[in-house]
């Protein structure tokens, strides 16, 4: 046990003396944090739109107001004629116009029927998707407080209810997803560049020729980094509490119990790594691309897995940061409690013994 | 009769077809300096590896410290020291840090660390250096500080595996001082070398060529079985009808 403590403090003094790693190990949540809190939105506020006004009368110009008046756009200005029109979209600066007919307001009063067009530019079909929904939004609401007066015959009015995120905040979304980032990228490379160092520098073998166990060589290069990360959780959430006003619904206990298993999970990734790679390079280009690479693509944070084909969905079963996304986001945003997330934790559970198994098995007692 | 601390009997490995080491036999008595040479590629590495139980033989009987490498490998472990080929303390600890971490890799007490501490960084010379980190320490004193190391812990045998590379001739004659101290304590000292002068120092060395021990004598006698001057022309002539080698 003495021997164990003694290396740990090693290992520490190893991480401490070495700045750079430091400032990237407790540095990356904050900025990853702030970046996707406060950079990188998927909501869309303040969106330049033009207007073409073939019309110009009071429909239209009420129409406009109430635009206006949304915290969605801004009317850049008014073009006289389709030329202009085209000319503005080309410069890029512009996502939007609104093009009245001539005769608007008359068509609306007698045929009860009138029509705009919607001009967007797809080649952001995400935003152009979004803002011509709230383009809509826009219009429909104004269609109806024309219609309030007007008995209208069958009318089916949706209620929408946003649960567990009312207002669509981005937050909730990604701070699962970046704690599953950060976990991944600090135990799976930190580790096995940790260990992979000791390779190179040939103290690996100096130490598997001292009475000290390998398998204690290698749980004691991961404990400061289950440490670290345990740390770095709890930045994380605190950031996300204070900074983006994003409560803990849950448990904050169950939610730093899984957290561990999943920094386990990815700390047995890491010594897998180390165990078949011989130079930090390597084993820093097979952490980037082999498990960032995945976690970002089938985590279901950035990309919603319902939406791959099938056989990619089958794949993203095997991904570790899927289960703790969906894990992070029950206890988190939902407030759910084990009960809900259960068969999650058993299947990461299962990956992590299958990944630590592996892992320890290759790493050879004897170097041969 | 001196008591013998390594014995191998027809020792081999074998990596697929290709055999590393063929059936070696020799013995290392207690307090000896025992040269180990032999071309890059003809194996002297390869059986150091299974001598300190890094690597499992493929057949053959061998016995370091009294235990046989099989089975009791753990035990062999607590009774020998081993210095790498590359250097091996950690560079971003300070001397004093990277004595006690390997010290207590040796389950050493607490006060046997700090007495055995504070007398190696007297007898080094580091006294200035001791709070200061490794990497900034010249070549020569790693190496002699590695060493130390390596025999803190008082081992039966120390094992070094090409100790001297890339050290000028002051500091490797300095770091022979070191081996022979530690032999006069009773160490065994096994030790690999390119170095020809280097095997004259040693008491007995051991010549392999291919995987296979073509000499095994002290450094005199070895000069008059093969009418040669020097250690440096028996090695071309055993050398030369190496085989392999890069």
């Amino acid at each position: 046990m003495k021997q164990f403590v003694n290396f740990v403090k090693k290992e520490f003094f190893h991480v401490m003396r070495d700045r750079k790693t430091l400032l990237i190990l407790f540095g990356m949540p904050v900025a990853q944090i702030l970046i996707f809190g406060f950079a990188l939105t998927n909501e869309v506020k303040n969106s330049r739109l033009i207007v073409f006004d073939q019309a110009k009368d009071p429909a239209s110009q009420e129409l406009i107001t109430k635009i206006e008046a949304s915290r969605y756009f801004e009317v850049e200005r008014s073009v006289a004629d389709q030329q202009q029109m085209e000319a503005v979209f080309r410069q890029g600066k512009i996502k939007m116009a609104l093009v009245f007919p001539a005769g608007f307001n008359a068509s609306l009063l007698h045929e009860h029927k009138a029509q705009v067009q919607v001009i967007a530019d797809a080649s952001d079909p995400n935003t152009a998707n979004m803002l011509t929904n709230y383009l809509s939004a826009i219009v429909l609401d104004y269609q109806s407080t024309l219609s309030k007066d007007l008995v209208v015959p069958y009318r089916i009015v949706p209620e929408v209810r946003m649960l567990y995120n009312p207002q669509l905040k981005g937050a909730p979304n990604f701070v699962p997803g970046v704690m599953a980032l950060v976990l991944m990228l600090v135990c799976v490379m930190m580790t096995a560049i940790s260990i992979v160092k000791e390779k190179e520098t040939g103290t690996m073998e100096v130490l598997l020729v001292s009475p000290f166990k390998p398998i204690l060589v290698i749980i004691s290069k991961a404990v400061p980094y289950l440490i670290l990360s345990v740390v770095n959780v709890a930045s994380i959430l605190l950031l996300s509490v204070f900074v983006l006003e994003l409560p803990v619904n849950g448990s904050v206990l169950l939610l730093f119990g899984e957290s561990i298993l999943f920094i386990i999970t990815c700390l047995s990734v890491g010594i897998f790594i180390s165990v078949k790679t011989d130079s930090q390079q390597v084993a820093m280009l097979i952490s980037l691309m082999g498990m960032l690479l995945p976690t970002v693509l089938f985590s279901g944070f950035m990309f919603p897995i319902e939406n791959m084909p099938y056989p990619l969905q089958l794949f993203s079963n095997i991904v570790p940061a899927k289960w703790f996304y969906l894990i992070v986001k029950s206890i988190m945003i939902k407030g759910l409690g084990f009960g809900a997330i259960w068969k999650e934790t058993l299947i990461l559970t299962g990956i992590t013994v299958v990944l630590l198994g592996i892992s320890l098995k290759s790493f050879k007692i004897r170097l041969s | 009769m001196k008591e013998i601390v390594i014995k191998t009997d027809r020792l081999s490995k074998r990596f697929g077809d290709f055999t590393a080491v063929n059936e070696i036999s020799f013995e290392v008595q207690k307090g000896e300096i025992f040269g180990f040479l032999g071309a890059n590629g003809a194996g002297k590495t390869t059986a150091m590896r299974m001598l300190c139980g890094l690597s499992v033989p493929s057949s053959g009987k061998a016995e370091v410290a009294g235990f046989e490498v099989y089975r009791q490998s753990e035990e062999i472990k607590r009774n020998i020291g081993y210095m790498s080929q590359k250097f091996s303390l950690y560079e971003d600890l300070t001397v004093l840090e990277n004595i006690s971490f390997f010290a207590g890799i040796y389950g050493l007490s607490n006060r046997e660390i700090s007495e055995k501490t504070k007398a190696l960084v007297e007898q080094l010379g580091l006294e200035k250096e001791a709070k200061k980190l490794v990497a900034g320490l010249p070549l020569g004193w790693k190496q002699k500080l590695s060493f130390s190391v390596a025999v803190l812990h008082q081992p039966k045998i120390v094992f070094l595996d090409e100790p001297t590379g890339g050290v000028d001739p002051v500091t490797r004659r300095q770091f022979w001082d070191l081996i022979y101290e530690a032999s006069e304590k009773g160490i065994t000292v096994f030790v690999t070398t390119h170095y020809m002068d280097e095997a004259e120092y040693c008491d007995r060395v051991s010549i392999m060529v291919d995987g296979k021990i073509a000499a095994l004598d002290s450094p005199s006698n070895l000069k008059t079985q093969f009418k040669a001057g020097s250690m440096d022309e028996v090695f071309y002539q055993l050398a030369r009808g190496a085989k392999r080698g890069d």
